[in-house]
């Protein structure tokens, strides 16, 4: 029989739980207080809101930051899927050490390293940086997040199923679009979801790479949240936390969806 | 790898060669420019620092770069006491961070693992939304609690825990709590991965034997999480190490970790060999666990084949 | 290597082949004819290479070393997309993302059959099996033994000119793999493919095929008729391998008498020559017991003390510890309700000279 959880198990959750949430819940319910002050609660108020929708600075940094983050996220994407490919299914090439290597070290490389070896680089090659400076930075960062869902996904499979449908006169390529790709797709949607967010939420390597005229929303929230708190920045934040949770919350009810459909057909399956 | 072994395809080629190109042009490569760089001296130009690599003049050029290479940087890192503070800092709050997370981490993703499988899922997510949020945000979040006249000491002074006021902010303390806090998801997926997949009927044949229940926990499910221990910490001990936003936003001014350090030589001095130096050198300190790191990732991989 | 591959044209040969994975050698130089039309087994322990020699004929593996020949022609730089085989895998391998009919219906969606073809020839595929009205199921839908048949049907829709079955019923209870094994017989007689099975169980080996090959070590070694397997082994190991068996090792003196431990036994005449080192085989079931020592019989006849009674209800298997302490396995049928004797009874063994096998390797 297996034990359900005592106390101590419930009461480290809840307040590991609680530690992680509470700091973000203050922080959005002070983007709707009316006063300027964070210590005083003045009433529930939009104030913020409208002022953000002003700050044409913080607009434009948004909407260059979701350019960037859907650029790199896909290019991320299919680089990551092909390491991943790559890794599960060609054992040793030649320089695959080296190579699961690289895929792997950005994953604790520190960014500040990670950041002024990009700049670097571009300086040394003469590129203007700008938007595609920080969308080749994300994607190298944010590359190996992809891999390491979609080879995950890709251990689990059933090689089985690729080797029937050569068997069953299916070449090698389609049968990686027809049976590999929707089987592992899930998986590579994940991972471009997790590439999107990281690379909107990075701050320092877009520092580094970064030029004139392509000012991140990390960038711009950081040059604000240096002076102290802004109860705009608050709003925004807020603004990004809903969509984040909005995105997670539609595509596990999504998958759950279909997970309970299958269970039901499942079961109806049986019974016939 | 057996179809198509015979002869290895373009395609597979493919697959394998544009990852691998990226990673050479944009991981690899930038590193050695980093070195290289490291060496140079600092100058009034753009780019700041010489001798730059003429590959025009040919071997001559090549032989009048290396020899104006120096290890003058290196020797500066060594000589300033402010560098090896910087790193002594950067370790101590690395260190502490990990045990801390560990206390914190260990018994959540314990629970977590202990929770009816229905409920699993939900708490996986739970912990894996706010590693969806943004970093920055969580940091600043932070701010508002912290700050002079924040929600903590608001809460203290009613409380009558406190007289005064408390600077929380630019504290080891905030830094320690932001860290904590930013990288907890980090230190609890791994652990909960293993603790997970453990076989429930090992603390059965425990107690069989005659193992009381919080003997079987020491001797059995702690030895069996050890990898999951080893992956969370070190997911968590190398970044933390070369961390900058934290300690720039909660952290005070007296002794800065590396990475902002780092940052400092970079933008505000404009000294970038000192800044490369100053990179390779902590890539250097952290070279251990990161090998360290990737022989674990490639035993999980071997293991789950 | 002959075995009475008989009148039949030769589909597939395997020349000389040999696979080796970095050191470990897993098929070592078979040579192998199978017939157009025959029910062919390959059995053997696991590891004993059988599912890769399967697994080169479908195009999965590369043969290290020489051919393998399907209607005369070398197929081995031939994709397994290309070749005119076809495979039911152990796991099925069924597509999770399709229905039963997207599964039957792949591989000829794969040579651009018409849309309203297809669906002709998975009805009639359905029939086969048995599933008419599940071609709209999920696989998940299904029961293990619903999807063992349409990955069957699958395989078998491309009329392919072999169809290759790996460990087909491994994942089936009991009951329910002996009703296939007969289903399994049925189809190959109806559809006259050939069939090449790869199966662990020598019971199912012995009762669909029409020929076996069985396997050790990378090796063939021994082809032929289930009877012939399990009447005439050629080895101790195939001897011990199939069925049960009794061993007495001697040397022989005479063409028709060995030296053994127990005193002289009678043979049937053999190529053996005196004083060759040999091995006796018994099968369980052509010994006799008898409480008394049988008249008439000088020879081959032994005394011995029941040491252990397994009782399977059709049959009862003694072990009898003779002479010279070796045990000796006879299996007598529960006609007459259960068995006769007991433990520590004394008793008599016997059997006819052409009872046993002389075995030289």
């Amino acid at each position: 029989m297996r034990r359900g959880p005592s106390l101590f198990n419930v009461t480290a959750v809840a307040l590991g739980l609680a530690f992680l949430y509470l700091p973000i819940a203050v922080l959005v319910i002070y983007s709707f207080n009316a006063s300027r002050l964070v210590t005083i609660w003045g009433g529930w108020s939009l104030h913020w809101y409208r002022a953000l929708m002003q700050d044409t600075a913080m607009v434009q940094a948004a909407w260059q930051s979701l350019r960037i983050a859907a650029l790199s996220a896909t290019a991320a994407t299919v680089l990551g899927t092909l390491s991943a490919v790559a890794l599960t299914r060609y054992g040793a090439f030649r320089g695959r050490l080296l190579f699961s290597g690289m895929v792997y070290a950005p994953l604790v490389m520190p960014e500040v390293i990670t950041g002024l070896s990009l700049l670097l680089l571009f300086v040394a090659l003469g590129i203007d940086r700008g938007f595609w400076t920080v969308a080749a930075a994300h994607t190298t960062l944010t590359m190996c997040f992809v891999t390491v869902i979609v080879h995950s996904r890709l251990v689990g499979f059933d090689r089985g199923l690729e080797e029937a449908a050569m068997d069953l006169g299916c070449p090698p390529l389609r049968t990686f679009l027809t049976i590999t790709l929707p089987l592992i797709a899930p998986a590579i949607a994940a991972g471009w979801m997790l590439a999107f967010a990281l690379s909107l939420d990075d701050l320092v390597i877009a520092s580094f790479t970064t030029g004139p005229g392509a000012t991140t929303l990390p960038i711009r929230i950081y040059s604000e949240v240096r002076l102290g708190v802004k109860p705009e920045v608050n709003a925004i934040c807020t603004i990004m936390i809903a969509i984040v949770a909005f995105g997670t919350i539609v595509s596990s009810l999504l998958a759950k969806r279909g997970a309970v459909r299958r269970e039901r057909e499942a079961a109806l399956g049986a019974a016939v | 790898m057996t179809i198509g072994q015979a002869k290895r395809s373009w395609s597979a080629r493919f697959v394998v060669l544009i990852p691998y190109v990226w990673l050479l042009a944009l991981f690899l490569a930038p590193f050695a420019i980093v070195a290289k760089i490291s060496l140079s001296q600092t100058a009034l130009a753009q780019p700041p620092y010489q001798p730059l690599l003429d590959l025009a003049a040919g071997w001559h050029g090549l032989k009048d770069f290396a020899a104006h290479l120096s290890f003058d940087n290196y020797a500066m890192l060594g000589s300033d006491w402010l560098y090896w503070l910087s790193y002594l800092k950067s370790l101590q709050v690395a260190a502490i961070s990990t045990i801390i997370l560990l206390i914190i981490g260990y018994p959540m993703a314990y629970g977590m693992a202990r929770a009816s499988r229905r409920l699993q899922p939900m708490l996986v997510m739970l912990v894996v939304l706010p590693f969806w949020t943004s970093f920055l945000i969580r940091v600043y979040a932070w701010i508002n609690i912290l700050q002079h006249d924040g929600l903590l000491n608001e809460a203290l002074l009613r409380l009558y825990l406190i007289d005064a006021p408390v600077a929380w902010l630019a504290s080891d303390t905030a830094i320690y709590i932001g860290v904590v806090y930013s990288y907890l998801p980090f230190m609890v997926l791994p652990l909960y991965a293993t603790l997970e997949k453990m076989d429930h009927t090992l603390l059965e044949a425990a107690a069989d034997l005659g193992c009381p229940r919080w003997k079987s926990f020491w001797r059995v499910t702690v030895p069996l999480s050890l990898p999951g221990v080893a992956a969370g910490a070190l997911l968590c001990f190398i970044p933390i190490c070369g961390e900058f936003v934290i300690p720039d936003l909660l952290g005070g001014s007296e002794t800065l970790m590396i990475g902002q350090t780092l940052w400092t030589e970079f933008f505000s001095n404009r000294d970038w060999p000192v800044a490369s130096a100053i990179a390779v050198a902590l890539l250097g300190l952290l070279l251990v666990p990161i090998v360290f790191y990737e022989r674990l990732q490639q035993r999980a991989i071997e293991g789950t084949r | 290597m002959a075995g009475g591959a008989a009148d039949k044209p030769v589909l597939v040969r395997f020349d000389g082949v040999v696979k080796r994975f970095g050191v470990v050698t897993a098929v070592d130089r078979v040579t192998l004819d199978i017939a157009q039309g025959e029910f062919f087994a390959l059995l053997g322990p696991s590891g004993c290479g059988k599912t890769t020699l399967l697994r080169m004929l479908a195009g999965f593996e590369t043969p290290s070393e020489g051919e393998i020949l399907i209607s005369g022609h070398e197929i081995s730089a031939v994709p397994p997309h290309k070749r005119p085989v076809n495979m039911m895998f152990q796991s099925y391998a069924l597509f999770p993302h399709l229905t039963v009919e997207g599964n039957i219906g792949f591989g000829l969606r794969q040579e651009k059959v018409g849309r309203a073809e297809i669906a002709v020839r998975v009805e009639d595929m359905l029939a086969l099996v048995r599933l008419k009205g599940y071609g709209k199921r999920r696989i998940d839908q299904l029961s293990g033994g619903q999807r063992q048949r349409v990955a069957l049907a699958r395989a078998l829709i491309k009329k392919p000119r072999v169809l290759l079955l790996d460990e087909p019923l491994a994942a089936l209870d009991k009951k329910l793999r002996a009703e296939t094994q007969f289903e399994l017989m049925e189809l190959q007689r109806k559809l006259g493919t050939t069939f090449v099975i790869v199966t662990h169980d020598q019971e199912e080996a012995m009762i669909v095929a029409d020929r076996i090959a069985v396997m050790d070590q990378g090796r063939l070694a021994q082809v032929g008729k289930p009877s012939e397997i399990y009447e005439r082994p050629n080895s101790r190991w195939i001897a011990d391998f199939i069925g049960e068996v009794s061993l007495i090792e001697g040397t022989v003196s005479q063409t028709d008498t060995i030296a053994t431990a127990l005193g002289p036994l009678l043979i049937e005449e053999s190529a053996a020559k005196a004083g060759d080192k040999v091995c006796l085989a018994l099968r369980p079931e052509k010994i006799r017991l008898s409480e008394q020592r049988p008249a008439g019989l000088e020879i081959n006849a032994l005394a011995g003390t029941v040491h252990e009674i397994g009782y399977r209800g059709d049959i009862s298997l003694y072990k009898v510890r003779l002479a010279d302490r070796s045990l000796m396995k006879v299996a007598l049928a529960n006609i007459g309700g259960p068995p006769p004797f007991a433990v520590n009874d004394v008793v008599w063994l016997s059997w006819a000279p052409t009872a046993g096998v002389v075995l030289t390797r």
